[in-house]
């Protein structure tokens, strides 16, 4: 009796529960509805809410070739591989450079750390938005325009990598360390098998978090590639909607959208623990 | 900083260490943005030849222009909807997701999953669903006599790049304040209960102002969102028109930059935006202090 009344009250919370994961997923219903029909059925506004028959050919279409009579795009193959090559190098590039400087930072004293840690920090405070034009003039000095360094080297430093290693690594007993060099291990020694295992789920939350990050970006893609050959997923899918007329392969579009989000939307869903972990530590 | 013995001696290794990330910084942190400051007090004539310092005029010229002004506002008037929409629709959502529900995961799963996708992508979407002639929400709101049309009404361009935008952010929100609402004690709630405290009561003035650290970060976290990352969203909904109905201060700083070689006056709002930054950062950190105060106080 006190069970059928609390499943009674439950209901309200499963109704708006369930209204608010149906808006936010109707968007990607409709795109995958809009895949799977052809570009007349589309822009003649009279798109129907079920599946058409067109998904084979306008999926191998947008994968293979990202073009149709109406519309002039990259490859899906082509921007999936290099928005992969992006995020990966972002996340594993990111985590590289703040373990190192967390790990001098917390196990060494030596002249200027406070200042180089300082240096670090106030990165925060400087996001792309606030020194677009003279960043990409150094990229473009450095001849990085068009390159897989110049998309992902600027991503790479993080103050937050460093803060969360920082507060990880001061969280370790220090005995592990002192027994460890005693045994005759030296720093990097210690940092690959003490410092790094123990670390780990911050390592797995943080590249979760980062690969998301890097795989999302876009103003910097925007500015830093003009070829279409190094379109990112996010650049070339607003390429190829251009101005959003009424008129063009609206289905290409759409089962490009739908084919590459399929990659962080798996990365996040498989790997929610560590996603939500991740962010939250990183708040902190 | 926590006072600790080094562990090690080395006296070159540390610096070897922090060298990647320091030159990085370096070169694509603070050289930028001292030449943003720099670039800011200077005036270069059309063809970049001659470039002579001018002092505040440029900041001056940027607080007289009308457009400018207009941008502002309006930056605060889209990162306050935002912040606000998205904050309260998540914290609703993760109260109610925080009861004993049967297939709380799955639900949790589909209000977290958007976080996927990034904000010019989910724009991607919408502009689908709200493109005026072939959009089924457009067509359905049409039917309902409603003219819309996005690229002719500012008001409904706005609406629109808002709406976007929040429902992306949800995700972002609704884990915070799950996670916030973890942590309170349920002992606490309980003995409110007892106490003879509806549950609407319990809520206000017990869980919420738990909260409140959770709340404060998140107020900093989406007003930065608002502010910055939408650009993806404007970029392909609305590119900042029709006229300047969408043109954030971010979109306008890119705007100004890279399509009308506006180069000083795009520095000069890129040093206000910096400010606007710091603040924000000063906001966070004296409320994280008061977190300290607040775990060490128990």
């Amino acid at each position: 009796m006190k069970k059928a009344r609390k499943n009674l009250t439950n209901i309200p919370a499963h109704l708006f529960l369930a209204v608010a994961a149906a808006l936010l997923a109707f968007p990607v219903y409709m795109a995958f509805i809009g895949s799977t029909h052809d570009a007349a059925t589309i822009g003649r506004g009279r798109m129907p809410l079920t599946p058409g028959a067109y998904l084979g050919q306008n999926y191998v279409q947008a994968w293979a070739y990202g073009t149709g009579e109406r519309v002039s795009g990259t490859p899906v193959r082509v921007m999936m591989v290099n928005s992969l090559t992006m995020a990966l190098a972002i996340a594993l590039g990111k985590i590289f450079m703040s373990v190192l400087a967390a790990y001098a930072v917390v196990f060494f004293r030596f002249p200027l750390r406070n200042f180089f840690f300082w240096l670090i920090f106030i990165t925060l405070m400087l996001p792309l938005e606030v020194r677009i034009i003279p960043s990409y003039k150094v990229a473009s000095d450095l001849k990085l325009v068009n390159t897989f360094l110049g998309l992902t080297l600027p991503m790479m430093v993080s103050a937050t990598g460093t803060l969360l290693f920082r507060q990880v690594f001061l969280s370790m007993p220090k005995e592990l360390l002192e027994a460890a060099k005693i045994d005759g291990a030296g720093p990097l020694r210690c940092l690959w098998s003490i410092v790094l295992p123990l670390s780990k789920p911050s390592l797995a939350a943080l590249f979760v978090v980062m690969f998301v990050y890097g795989w999302n970006q876009y103003l910097w893609p925007l500015l830093i590639t003009t070829t279409r050959q190094m379109d990112t997923v996010a650049i070339g899918l607003v390429r190829m909607l251009g101005t959003s007329e009424s008129l063009m392969d609206w289905n290409l579009v759409m089962a490009a959208t739908i084919m590459t989000m399929a990659v962080p939307v798996s990365v996040v869903i498989l790997l929610q623990r560590w996603l939500v972990k991740g962010l939250v530590e990183i708040g902190k | 900083m926590i006072r600790r013995e080094a562990v090690f001696s080395n006296k070159l290794l540390p610096y070897l260490l922090v060298a990647p990330q320091l030159i990085l910084t370096g070169v694509f942190f603070l050289w930028p943005a001292v030449q943003a400051l720099q670039q800011s007090v200077m005036k270069s004539d059309p063809f970049g030849i001659r470039t002579r310092f001018v002092g505040w005029e440029n900041f001056k010229a940027l607080f007289a222009d009308p457009f400018y002004l207009g941008s502002i506002r309006l930056s605060f008037l889209f990162a306050g909807a935002v912040a606000f929409l998205a904050m309260s629709l998540a914290l609703f959502l993760a109260v109610q997701a925080n009861r004993q529900l049967r297939g709380s995961q799955i639900y949790k799963t589909l209000l977290i999953w958007p976080y996927a996708l990034a904000p010019a992508v989910s724009a991607v979407l919408w502009v689908f669903l709200f493109q005026p002639s072939i959009g089924v929400v457009s067509r359905a709101l049409q039917g309902l006599g409603i003219p819309w049309d996005y690229h002719l009404h500012g008001g409904q361009a706005l609406l629109l790049v808002i709406l976007a935008s929040v429902a992306r952010q949800i995700s972002y929100n609704f884990i915070f304040f799950l996670a916030g609402l973890q942590a309170v004690p349920k002992t606490l709630i309980e003995a409110a209960m007892i106490d003879g405290a509806s549950s609407r009561r319990v809520f206000w003035s017990v869980v919420f102002p738990l909260l409140t650290p959770t709340t404060f970060f998140l107020i900093v976290m989406n007003t930065v969102y608002a502010f910055f990352d939408t650009f993806g969203v404007i970029d392909a909904l609305t590119k900042g028109g029709p006229g300047k109905a969408t043109e954030t201060l971010c979109y306008k700083v890119y705007l100004d930059g890279f399509r009308n070689f506006r180069i000083n006056s795009s520095a000069a709002q890129s040093v206000v935006l910096m400010a606007v930054v710091i603040l924000l950062t000063a906001f966070q950190f004296k409320f994280l202090q008061r977190r300290v105060h607040y775990e060490g106080g128990g």
